[in-house]
């Protein structure tokens, strides 16, 4: 289910670290290897302006320019905090990989959730975070989304989740998977209520994330070339024994095989959520 | 079918050709009481290993090839089982069977992962490990036991979904996702035995019950072993010891409170006596059909769906 944790050499944002420039003055584009002032890149929302490749970026960077003031008004289950109820020890104990984590980025789960607006919509919202274990979903990032789902329904308010992802976290074992089933049921029960859920895929969004409530989305929201799909390319590849085709299961292939509404660049996502989230009347 | 035993099972097994041998001798009256000797030798090692297995002795047994599998249990319970083919939409995908089953007299919908035995078999069941169409086939048949007002019964035993090229093109991860929403909507009884393998996503798929039941030697993970020695432990040798740490038997998941009973397999495992095995499979089921027989279409549901909202561990300090 979670394969993707260790993706070897993905593209992403690097500040240089040469000796004759300041500290965080300069970035790289790994992708084309252009290199551009910090500054112009945060103004691109993290894009490189040269090749448009997007940067995997933090979810306080995506709230920063996706909601009213970039944050919420009032955040849900912001105590949360993982346990450790199978002991699972592997290179290093869980806890610490825990406690690591949240002394590297600052956070404490991968996924942060909370009430806000975008262009005065309300909406209820949870993002994920890939520099967070993998994104990975386990007991905190399920009981999150469970709740962002019931405060919809509370609130007869849409939810929109943003998703990074690869997939369900292993060392919280069989309760990550049964995140699938928790999260899944309530975004049925959210459904059945008669309320607007959007998904938006970001790259990667994987495995027992995609397998379960970033699929479900009433409409499914892309940023280009994000990785998106149920099996890690490299366990597809080791089982047939074929090379992939070009561009699998990137969000192209996926719109063009019919589950995905919509491919946006971050820098146009905003001004579409708003134009959609007009059709979507007061619940 | 030959004698297939696990390398844990060697002593056993030398043991039981030896009392054969014995036994077919000419003069094998000479040789009761040493007859008698060994067999009694033989149960009690056979208690002593089915009763300390490792979690990845486990594994190998819940996998065994001649672990009895959905067919086999509808056969040995002489079920009524009217086959229904195909998700209406792309194909028939045999990895998952499902149709019309009566069990003595209790009348339900039979959907379970069907594994083969020889080479042909198991090419035809793509080794128990579905496509898109065999989770939406699952969810169309469930649908329709709703509209009849019949409880459902699936039967898990599959290493995963398949990861195949045609499987993303197809949504699996869509696919798998769906029946995890509508299963937790479903107004009539749902009641989930894990016989073998409960892979992951692929076993989740038609997971969602009201009960969850799991055959004693069975296993339930989010990931194969094999695969976290290779991604987390970063070595492939360390199956056992990612078998340990991710608590994939059913005693664990009873503790766990992810599943709701352990269903008692005979000294020996499933794969050494199907009668008693599919005798207490059927018991465990049809009492608990029993169980829910009485409640309405919502309250239904409602218990489902409050099932798996409860599931997780965290703590959340006021701050």
């Amino acid at each position: 289910m979670a394969n993707w944790f260790d993706s070897p050499g993905k593209p992403s944002i690097k500040t240089s670290t040469k000796a004759d420039i300041p500290d965080g003055l300069w970035a790289k584009c790994d992708n084309c290897n252009e290199v551009f002032y910090q500054k112009v890149i945060e103004e691109n929302l993290w894009t490189c302006p040269e090749c448009k490749f997007h940067f995997r970026i933090s979810s306080r960077q995506y709230m920063s320019f996706l909601l009213d003031e970039g944050k919420f008004t009032k955040e849900i289950g912001r105590t949360l905090i993982p346990k450790d109820p199978l002991e699972f020890i592997d290179t290093q104990p869980y806890p610490k990989r825990i406690g690591d984590m949240q002394k590297k980025t600052g956070i404490n789960e991968a996924c942060i959730a909370g009430e806000g607006s975008i262009s005065g919509h309300p909406v209820i919202m949870s993002l994920l975070d890939f520099s967070c274990i993998g994104g990975s979903m386990g007991s905190v990032v399920g009981e999150k989304v469970a709740r962002v789902f019931k405060r919809g329904i509370q609130n007869r308010c849409p939810v929109i989740t943003v998703n990074a992802s690869g997939g369900a976290r292993m060392q919280e074992g069989i309760l990550s998977l049964m995140q699938m089933a928790k999260t899944s049921a309530i975004a049925g029960v959210f459904a059945r209520e008669g309320l607007i859920y959007i998904s938006i895929f970001t790259d990667p969004t994987m495995a027992g994330v995609m397998a379960s409530y970033a699929s479900l989305g009433d409409i499914i929201i892309s940023e280009p070339n994000a990785l998106a799909g149920f099996a890690g390319p490299r366990v597809i590849k080791q089982t047939i024994r074929e090379e992939l085709p070009v561009g699998f299961q990137r969000a192209e292939f996926l719109q063009k095989h019919g589950f995905i509404d919509i491919i946006s660049s971050r820098k146009n996502l905003r001004e579409l959520l708003v134009k959609i989230l007009s059709y979507v009347s007061i619940q | 079918m030959e004698n297939v035993y696990l390398p844990f099972e060697k002593p056993l097994v030398e043991l039981s050709n030896r009392i054969q041998a014995l036994k077919e001798l000419p003069n094998s009256e000479d040789y009761k009481t040493e007859i008698l000797r060994l067999e009694k030798t033989a149960n009690r090692l056979k208690e002593q290993l089915y009763t300390n297995l490792t979690p990845y002795q486990k594994v190998q047994i819940a996998r065994h090839i001649k672990r009895p599998y959905t067919l086999d249990y509808l056969k040995i319970w002489q079920a009524e089982f009217i086959e229904l083919h195909g998700d209406r939409h792309y194909a028939d995908d045999s990895a998952i069977i499902g149709g019309f089953a009566t069990i003595d007299d209790k009348k339900l919908m039979l959907i379970g992962h069907q594994k083969g035995r020889t080479l042909q078999e198991r090419t035809f069941r793509n080794f128990a490990m579905a496509n898109p169409e065999g989770y939406r086939k699952a969810l169309r048949l469930m649908k329709l036991a709703e509209k009849m007002r019949l409880p459902v019964l699936c039967m898990v035993d599959t290493p995963g979904a398949y990861p195949g090229i045609g499987a993303e093109e197809r949504g699996q991860a869509e696919a798998i996702a769906v029946n995890l929403r509508e299963m937790a909507l479903i107004k009539v009884p749902i009641i989930i035995s894990v016989i073998g393998e409960g892979g992951s996503g692929g076993a989740l798929g038609i997971g969602v019950g009201n009960r969850i039941l799991m055959l004693e030697h069975s296993i339930y993970s989010v990931i194969s072993p094999e695969g976290c020695a290779a991604i987390l432990f970063r070595d492939q040798a360390k199956v056992e010891d990612s078998a340990n740490a991710l608590k994939l038997t059913a005693q664990s998941l009873l503790k766990l409170g992810v599943i709701d009973e352990i269903i008692a397999e005979p000294l020996g495992g499933a794969h050494n006596d199907w009668q008693t095995t599919a005798d207490n499979l059927k018991k465990s089921i049809l009492k608990n059909l029993k169980h829910l027989s009485h409640l309405e279409g919502s309250v239904l549901s409602k218990q489902r769906i409050d099932k798996f909202l409860s599931m997780g561990e965290f703590s959340e300090p006021y701050l």
